[in-house]
């Protein structure tokens, strides 16, 4: 894959490898996200997609006895060196999970704030700002904005996953990582779920992980291919549609596996 | 209908039939101390049996004032000092003790859960009775403290671990440090449970007699000082109801009914808490 040249690159994998103990679940995948994209992971359940990143915002060492070979590539920074914390690097890399994970005893505002209060106390007012930008780029604004104050809970499904990608924007991060975000969502939600990947790509690098090919098609201007770990093909979007180089991506992407 | 199924009907009647007859067992022995102790206390409760003290054998009149005062003291100086220890090692055991010392703490805690409570007594009289020379409120709060400590560790243990992994991976995606995804997201989730084990706790300690035979002691007046020996509800039950006087046989009854009262008023709270927040474990 060629980033064109106005493309700042932000992140990229070299050589990575993550292992759970001894298994190897992504192996030796070098891959680049170039700046306000989205790039669709694809590939069949276990081919190491949500590993793969989970490792770009060094989730996956939280998991007993897993590791990482090689490097994740930050602004030219390797996220793995010494000297970074992870917990730091998480606040520029934010992360949306399959389920919606709305904090139980937190409002909805509080949620969208939960981010936000974790490098200290801020002025209400700026806040109040953040969290309604917030729940404005995820689109929520319209719903919620009478009810800010009540239980996160009382949202649908559709509305508190959302509400944690309001969550996950409200401390503006560099990267949004998408863990199949629509997986447990009726058609409605992950059509406005997809339609914010694009209005948000102007302001983030956004990276998909899905098992929807037709979403995949939909949203993203890049598709990295994954099987048994290992990185198949990557390229453009339509090219991986339609006219893929390599025959496993489109036994896969025809249906013939996977 | 064929033999077949007559007979899983007929099975499934008979037993349902046996369930409910032995769950209105298990309830017969509330019903049934509950009533004897209405029956034989609640004649002898007035104002004056919560306001007074006890008067010398052979005369009537009096109360449980001390005893009441004295329940409250110990019992929630146990509580201050098990409820922090307790709750605290239950957090660790559920966010942090999956290695050997985890595992030795678990350990500990379940021989202490099975430690008769006698034994406990005797550990209190031992390190605080005998070198500070008197019986103590103080010694009886330890002691009971310490049969709560791991109680409230386990109970901490098991509702924090009913907490969805998905919440901590969310508070840590946000770039929260691991301290702070425990407090702010996994505590709080929980805590309907944790303050609910809490209770429960309480109202168990709240009617322990044997660890304050040999430390808080018991005492015919009142006192506010834990450092002087101090008389609990359960103690005067005690020393009542194997007392020689018809009187004394009296206020034990009426005692037990106000203990009783106490414990079932911690539990009601302990049930009120869990169903009054929302969002928390259950």
């Amino acid at each position: 894959m060629v980033a064109s040249a106005n493309t700042r690159l932000r992140l990229e994998t070299a050589h990575l490898t993550a292992l759970f103990g001894q298994h190897r679940a992504v192996r030796d995948v070098t891959l680049l996200f170039p700046a306000n994209t989205v790039t669709a992971i694809i590939g069949p359940s276990g081919c190491g997609k949500s590993t793969l990143l989970r490792c770009l915002n060094r989730m996956h060492e939280l998991t007993p006895g897993a590791s990482v070979e090689g490097e994740v590539l930050l602004d030219d920074v390797n996220i793995y060196a010494p000297d970074v914390n992870p917990v730091e690097l998480r606040r520029r890399v934010g992360m949306v999970f399959q389920r919606p994970t709305p904090f139980p005893t937190m409002s909805i505002y509080d949620n969208v704030a939960a981010g936000l209060k974790v490098n200290g106390r801020k002025p209400r007012a700026e806040v109040d700002d953040a969290v309604s930008q917030a729940l404005q780029q995820a689109a929520l604004w319209e719903e919620v904005k009478d009810r800010l104050h009540t239980s996160a809970l009382d949202l649908s499904g559709g509305q508190q996953q959302r509400l944690c990608i309001a969550r996950a924007v409200a401390p503006a991060p560099e990267i949004l990582l998408l863990d199949e975000p629509t997986a447990s969502l009726d058609p409605a939600g992950t059509q406005r779920i997809e339609e914010l990947c694009h209005a948000l790509k102007r302001l983030y690098t956004i990276v998909i992980v899905t098992h929807n090919m037709q979403q995949a098609a939909r949203v993203s201007d890049y598709t990295a291919f994954m099987y048994l770990g290992s990185l198949i093909e990557v390229g453009r979007t339509d090219e991986i549609f339609t006219k893929p180089k390599v025959e496993q991506t489109e036994a896969y992407i025809t249906g013939r596996f996977g | 209908m064929t033999a077949s199924d007559f007979r899983r009907h007929l099975m499934s009647r008979v037993m349902t039939t046996l369930v409910v007859i032995l769950s209105f067992t298990a309830v017969l022995a509330l019903v049934l101390i509950l009533g004897n102790l209405i029956a034989k206390g609640a004649s002898s409760i007035d104002w004056a049996f919560f306001t007074k003290s006890p008067v010398p054998a052979g005369q009537s009149g009096g109360g449980v004032a001390n005893a009441i005062v004295g329940t409250a003291i110990v019992v929630g100086v146990a509580a201050l000092i098990g409820v922090p220890i307790g709750v605290g090692a239950g957090m660790y055991l559920a966010e942090y003790g999956s290695g050997r010392l985890g595992f030795l703490v678990r350990f500990i805690a379940d021989v202490l859960n099975g430690t008769p409570s006698i034994v406990v007594g005797i550990v209190g009289w031992t390190f605080i009775v005998k070198p500070t020379g008197h019986f103590s409120a103080l010694a009886g709060s330890v002691a009971l403290a310490i049969l709560m400590i791991p109680m409230l560790a386990r109970t901490t243990e098991e509702m924090v671990r009913l907490v969805p992994n998905s919440l901590r991976e969310a508070a840590l995606a946000l770039g929260y440090p691991r301290w702070r995804t425990s407090l702010r997201v996994v505590a709080r989730t929980a805590m309907g449970g944790i303050v609910t084990g809490c209770l429960v706790g309480i109202a168990r300690i709240a009617g322990e007699t044997a660890p304050l035979l040999f430390t808080a002691l018991g005492n015919l007046n009142f006192t506010v000082n834990a450092s002087q020996p101090m008389q609990t509800l359960s103690l005067q039950i005690y020393v009542y109801a194997t007392g020689p006087f018809e009187e004394w046989h009296r206020i034990a009854w009426a005692s037990a009914l106000v203990l009783m009262g106490l414990v079932l008023i911690i539990s009601l709270a302990a049930r009120w808490v869990t169903r009054a927040r929302y969002g928390s474990i259950r």
